[in-house]
């Protein structure tokens, strides 16, 4: 009985969360045209923190999934004969599924936490309170040009990802392995349709740079203004995100490629 | 009534706080409290940590409503004040944060020329010569460049200041500006209040523990104390003042109507309970 009312309590409380996010995510959305107009400076300079700090990782990681990926690839495909093929399976394994949902998991961890930590100490230390009293509202100033960074930069990352990583599986299969040059990217280009695959790949990348900064921003300005509860919004932000992505992600994988 | 009274009572307020009653959830802060801030006066409300002093310069600057009661500010019903409105008072109001509350990614300079940016379409030449001044007027202008975190403690509060007065405000709330100071800087940051004050012609709210740098610099005291007034008057009057509340906060006597002790069972049950049971 305790149970049962505990978990009803759980859920409750889930919801009425969602619902408030839902609402945050909503004021947002309509001071963004006011944002554009009076502090496009302030978009760049999150656009640098939130996508450029975000590069390096992406670049590392994306280089080694790519080589891993040829070299798995490869060594199963040649069995069969079949390393010509190595190209388009590379790349299309990248640019569905291993691009947006791989960036979007590192974005959540490098991005996505150091925005919750951000707006956290700024509203523990009084910043965001400061603000208002200022007659600034921090949703307009604060949290709307990190919202708009993140979903500018989250579809680039996965993109240039995917790049690096097709980049990567070339360099073990053909510079390495011995495959040849221009099977390689000729059976790419005609195994790879540009609606069905890249686009798809791009629309996922877009929901994932949604999500993954919205709940970032949401649990940094939701945070309880101290050092412990700021420090439990970053870790809800990074499980919450990334469960997210591979939530949504089996979810769009059935809409868009179910056949 | 007495002369002094009625004098003041004369005097315009800038801020009437009437029968304000608040309280977080369940837990009452405030029940039934009258304060009226004087045009143009240095008033102090002091009492101990978490009575709520915070609290009523919140509810001053409508950050929070109150359940029952008046404040009203410059005419205005800060209560029911839409955000818009809301938003015009402010720009009026300085609020001194305990912390400084300075945006730690921006510079001095950038700190302080924030509110103008904000708020104004100034040129850039224009605003500079504004931060340069307000600098100049809190003795930091060389610090223009400095961040936040190179600052000493004195000197963020007296960058925040700087900030507060930059859009010219008519009223500045300071929320413990002397608390962990060393004497200097409690010297200047005392000298400033007054100072800006008569100078720009402002109404200042200071809130402080610091019964004698208070009564030094203030117009008018309140002593708050468990969601009460529990004194108030000019700061000769209240050195003389009868009620025990205020004795013990004026001498600053451990003990007295503000309990030293946390409400707890007697120490006896508590110490030897165990054995006796
Ligand atoms: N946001 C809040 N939610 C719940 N309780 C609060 C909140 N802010 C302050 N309090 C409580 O209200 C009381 C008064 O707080 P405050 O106004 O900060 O006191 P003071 O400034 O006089 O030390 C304190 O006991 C504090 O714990
Ligand atoms: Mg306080």
């Amino acid at each position: 009985m305790t149970m049962l009312r505990n978990l009803g309590h759980w859920w409750l409380g889930i919801m009425a969360r969602m619902g408030r996010s839902l609402i945050f995510l909503v004021q947002i959305l309509f001071g963004m045209h006011e944002l554009l107009l009076r502090h496009p400076r302030e978009v760049v300079m999150q656009l640098y923190s939130v996508g450029v700090l975000s590069l390096l990782i992406i670049l590392v990681s994306g280089l080694n999934v790519g080589m891993v990926l040829g070299l798995q690839m490869y060594n199963t495909l040649v069995d069969f004969g079949a390393e010509a093929a190595l190209g388009p399976v590379v790349a299309l394994s990248l640019v569905r599924e291993l691009g947006p949902v791989v960036a979007g998991l590192l974005f959540a961890g490098r991005a996505g936490s150091a925005l919750t930590a951000e707006i956290g100490l700024m509203k523990a230390t009084e910043q965001l309170a400061g603000m208002e009293m200022m007659a600034v509202d921090p949703i307009r100033r604060v949290v709307a040009p990190r919202l708009l960074a993140g979903i500018i930069s989250m579809p680039l990352l996965a993109a240039i990802f995917s790049a690096v990583g097709i980049w990567g599986a070339y360099f073990v299969g053909v510079g390495l392995l011995g495959v040849d040059e221009g099977a390689f990217w000729s059976q790419m280009q005609a195994q790879i349709d540009w609606r069905d695959d890249v686009l798809n790949g791009v629309i996922k990348s877009i929901v994932f740079g949604v999500v993954v900064t919205w709940i970032a921003v949401y649990e940094g300005f939701d945070s309880v203004p101290t050092t412990e509860g700021v420090s439990r919004a970053t870790t809800r932000t990074v499980v919450a995100a990334s469960l997210s992505v591979l939530a949504l992600d089996f979810l769009l994988t059935a809409m868009m490629f179910n056949k | 009534m007495s002369e002094i009274d009625a004098s003041r009572a004369a005097l315009p307020s800038l801020v009437s706080i009437r029968d304000l009653k608040f309280g977080y959830g369940g837990r009452k802060i405030f029940d039934g409290v009258d304060v009226e801030i004087k045009r143009g006066q240095v008033t102090t409300i002091m009492g101990p940590s978490g009575t709520g002093k915070t609290t009523l310069l919140r509810l001053i600057g409508g950050q929070i409503k109150p359940q029952s009661g008046e404040v009203v500010v410059d005419g205005r019903h800060v209560p029911k004040l839409s955000r818009q409105g809301l938003y015009d008072l402010r720009r009026r109001i300085g609020l001194l944060f305990q912390t400084g509350a300075l945006f730690t990614g921006l510079s001095v300079y950038d700190n302080v020329a924030f509110p103008l940016r904000e708020h104004t379409r100034l040129p850039e030449k224009l605003i500079r010569n504004i931060v340069l001044m307000k600098l100049e007027a809190v003795g930091l202008r060389g610090a223009r460049d400095l961040m936040p975190a190179e600052l000493s403690g004195g000197m963020a509060r007296r960058v925040a200041l700087a900030r507060t007065i930059v859009l010219d405000p008519m009223m500045i709330m300071y929320d413990e500006p002397f608390t962990g100071q060393d004497p200097i800087t409690v010297g200047v940051i005392m000298k400033l209040i007054r100072q800006l004050n008569d100078t720009l012609g402002l109404t200042s709210i200071v809130i402080s523990h610091d019964v004698q740098e208070a009564s030094s610099i203030s117009d008018y005291l309140y002593v708050l104390s468990g969601g009460k007034v529990v004194g108030e008057g000019a700061p000769d009057a209240m050195k003389t003042n009868e009620s025990p509340w205020v004795r013990q906060f004026m001498q600053g006597a451990p003990d007295g109507p503000v309990p030293f002790h946390y409400p707890a069972d007697p120490i006896d049950d508590d110490l030897f309970g165990m054995v006796t049971a």
